[in-house]
């Protein structure tokens, strides 16, 4: 138990103080500008919006400023910020098959309508040092060809044509929020949607490669991966007709899985989804797969023990701003806590002590 | 342009080109606060499978504000992110347009904001057409 301490304002003062000359770092070097940060560290800012759960590029900049580039800690500031903001509505739910794709792909079919378009991309780069940056060196620009005008239908619709894979339920359910009531188990598949695309990235990354390693028998594919703009509607009351209020940049993976069947379904493709604020790949992937391991119960499959099979396990933990304030906290000063065990221990030992002397007489 | 269509390409607007624009086009309306301009924040909703149920995905920030010129008519401003002024402007653009200066605004704002706005679809639409990829399948000489 933490128990409240006083005193120490000098230091505590004198320590935000070393702080804030540590950020600035040497001043023989140019501040960073949160311009600097927004555009040049971009998947940072990402990261930090996706799983701050708060879509604002200029705050997210500032948070990785501030949080010295600790990107949990500048998280943490934009969660306490955005409880700061009155709510002014629900968005209507964004329709990603009409997005301005900057990247989509798919690892299922080869030729698809609207094409394979790979974006800027990491993959197939050669990971090696790139010293021209650490040179300063300009870039040149992107090259471009003629728009291409088709559409960007979403890729895993092909296989619902033929019914091979599990039809998305669309209803007017109004989905739970995790802003406003508190987790309650077991959650919507809504609910776990929230949280995991608010989770923290390198959790979620483990779960789904314990999910691709046989911890919840899920081979998937990426049936299709996609980045790019999207606008927000929303209704106005006093309009009475939804308007466009801006557009963000999101990430979606829908990942397809084969299907053995079940008691109650034919054997069939299934589905498991990740979408993300910002350009964040890894995450969305790793979301779609935890996604569709949390599912089992809906699909009739067999509850395997995996971790991320348990709903309790993955949504209570997956959250790094509520992990990490648990786990920092042991370092905050648990005087009084730790002298009752201290006392508790040496009165142990004292009972032992006469024990023992009582069983030599 | 009809007035959903215009608030939308306000609000998909740069923040400061749309104030670049209103400065340009040197308007000075008398107008009272409806609702002065305010910074809060939008539930943003995604749908499972990208076609499914509903789900919420996080928030984002969004200024807003309403107006009323002298003559009574009334405008609205919603746009992403948090800037006061950009709200006030768009909520004046919107009552102006439903009055005898909205072909100042048209020409002044609405056809900058939309050339811009096509410039940049463009640009990105040309770059990543040029990252379209044909793979091809190899025949791996098993028999």
């Amino acid at each position: 138990m933490y128990v409240a301490v006083k005193g120490g304002e000098r230091a505590i003062a004198n320590a935000h103080q070393w702080l804030g000359e540590m950020r600035r770092g040497d001043t023989l070097f140019d501040a960073l500008s949160l311009d600097q940060i927004r555009e040049q560290l971009a998947l940072s800012v990402a990261r930090v919006m996706a799983e701050g759960s708060l879509y604002d590029p200029d705050l997210a900049a500032l948070a990785i400023k501030q949080a010295r580039g600790d990107l949990i800690e500048a998280i943490f500031l934009i969660r306490a910020y955005r409880t700061t903001l009155p709510r002014f509505g629900y968005a209507l739910p964004v329709d990603t098959s009409s997005m301005r794709c900057l990247r989509r792909i798919s690892a299922t079919f080869k030729d698809i309508p609207g094409g394979q378009i790979l974006g800027p991309t990491f993959d197939y780069t050669h990971r090696l040092l790139d010293f021209k940056l650490a040179a300063d060196g300009e870039v040149g620009a992107a090259s471009k060809a003629e728009a291409l005008s088709e559409d960007v239908p979403h890729i895993l619709e092909l296989l619902n044509r033929d019914g091979l894979i599990q039809e998305e339920e669309l209803t007017d359910a109004e989905p739970g929020d995790l802003t406003r009531e508190p987790l309650a188990l077991p959650a919507s598949r809504a609910v776990r949607l929230q949280a995991l695309a608010r989770g923290d990235e390198g959790f979620l990354l483990g779960l789904g490669y314990s999910t691709q390693r046989g911890y919840a028998r899920n081979h998937a594919f990426v049936g299709e991966l996609r980045i790019g703009m999207v606008a927000v509607e929303m209704m106005i009351p006093e309009l009475g007709f939804a308007i466009e209020i801006g557009e963000v940049e999101v990430t979606e993976c829908e990942t397809v899985n084969q299907f053995q069947g079940s008691k109650t379904e034919p054997p069939q493709f299934t589905r498991g989804y990740g979408l993300t604020f910002g350009q964040q790949e890894r995450k969305t992937i790793a979301m779609a797969l935890v996604d569709r391991a949390l599912r089992w119960r809906e699909l009739g499959e067999d509850d395997l023990g995996a971790a991320a099979q348990d709903e309790e396990f993955v949504l209570s933990h997956c959250d790094n701003i509520q992990a990490t304030g648990f786990v920092e906290h042991i370092k905050l000063p648990h005087y009084v806590d730790f002298q009752s065990e201290l006392e508790l221990v040496r009165q142990m030992r004292r009972d032992a002590a006469a024990l023992a002397e009582a069983a030599a007489e | 342009m009809e007035r959903q269509e215009w608030l939308g390409l306000m609000a998909k607007a740069d923040a400061s080109e749309l104030m670049g624009c209103w400065v340009a086009a040197n308007l000075s309306p008398d107008y009272t606060e409806l609702r002065p301009p305010e910074i809060g924040s939008v539930m943003v909703r995604g749908r499972m499978g990208g076609k499914g149920n509903a789900f919420n995905l996080g928030e984002m920030t969004v200024s807003r504000c309403s107006v009323q010129l002298s003559c009574g008519t009334v405008g609205h401003g919603y746009i992403r992110g948090r800037s006061k002024q950009a709200a006030r402007h768009v909520a004046l653009c919107d009552a102006l347009l439903q009055t005898d200066d909205a072909p100042t605004i048209t020409s002044k704002i609405l056809s900058v904001l939309a050339g811009k706005r096509e410039a940049a679809v463009a640009e990105t639409a040309g770059k990543a057409a040029a990252t379209k990829v044909d793979f091809f399948t190899l025949v791996r000489g098993e028999d």
